[in-house]
C-alpha cells in the first residue's frame, strides 16, 4: 500500500512539474515549485518507511525548512520587483 | 486490535494518496492561478494530514512518531503562510481573478 501513496505523490509530482513548465506567470511557477517541495516531503516520509529506513526522516525535516525559506525569499524577491515597477510607472506617467 | 490499527492506517493511505493525486490534476486543469491555489492547498493540508497519520499508525509509539508529528506540525504551520505570501504578492503585482460568467463590466474599478 505505500507503493500506491509512493505512485500518487509521483504522479502528482510529475502534474506540478508540467504546470510549472506551462505556467504563464512567474506566480504559477512558484505555485507548483511549493507543490513540488511538499510532495518532496511526503515521499521522503513514505520512502522512509517502505523501505524501512527511518533515518529519511530526518531529510524530510530539513527538506520541509529548506522549501519554506526557499519559497518566501523568492516571493519576496518578485513582490520587490513589482513594487519597484509599479513606482516606476506611476512616476513616468 | 493490530489488524484494526492496519485497516485504518491503509484507509487513511489510500485517501490521502488520492486527495494528492485530486489536488495534482485540479493543479493542472484550473483556470487561473487563484483556483489552482485553492487546488493547490487541497494537497497541502488534506493529502499531507491523512498520509502523515496513516504512517504515524503504522509507526507506533516510537522516535519516528515524534518526527512525524514536527514534519507535520511545521508544514501545517508554513504552507498557508507560503499560500498568503503568494497570494498577496500575485495580487500587488496586479494579477485580478477571474469575473464571474454573468457579468463582464470588468472596467468599472479604478
Amino acid at each position: 500500500m505505500y507503493y500506491a501513496v509512493t505512485i500518487a505523490t509521483l504522479v502528482t509530482m510529475g502534474l506540478a512539474l508540467l504546470r510549472a513548465v506551462l505556467g504563464p506567470s512567474v506566480y504559477d511557477r512558484v505555485l507548483a515549485v511549493n507543490m513540488i517541495g511538499t510532495k518532496t516531503v511526503l515521499l521522503l516520509s513514505v520512502i522512509a518507511f517502505l523501505y524501512g529506513r527511518p533515518d529519511f526522516l530526518d531529510l524530510a525535516l530539513a527538506y520541509a525548512l529548506i522549501n519554506f525559506i526557499g519559497v518566501l525569499a523568492v516571493l519576496e524577491f518578485f513582490r520587490n520587483r513589482a513594487l519597484r515597477r509599479s513606482t516606476e510607472r506611476d512616476e513616468g506617467t | 486490535m493490530t489488524m484494526l490499527l492496519d485497516i485504518l492506517s491503509w484507509v487513511l493511505l489510500t485517501l490521502g494518496g488520492l486527495s494528492v493525486l485530486i489536488g495534482g490534476i485540479g493543479a493542472l486543469r484550473m483556470p487561473d492561478l487563484y483556483t489552482r491555489m485553492h487546488a493547490a492547498s487541497v494537497t497541502d493540508s488534506m493529502g499531507t494530514i491523512l498520509v502523515l497519520l496513516g504512517i504515524m499508525l503504522q509507526a507506533g509509539w516510537s522516535l519516528a512518531t515524534i518526527k512525524l508529528i514536527a514534519i507535520l506540525l511545521f508544514l501545517l504551520l508554513t504552507s498557508p503562510t507560503s499560500s498568503n505570501a503568494l497570494a498577496s504578492a500575485a495580487l500587488l503585482a496586479g494579477t485580478r481573478p477571474l469575473e464571474e460568467a454573468g457579468q463582464d463590466d470588468d472596467e468599472g474599478q479604478e
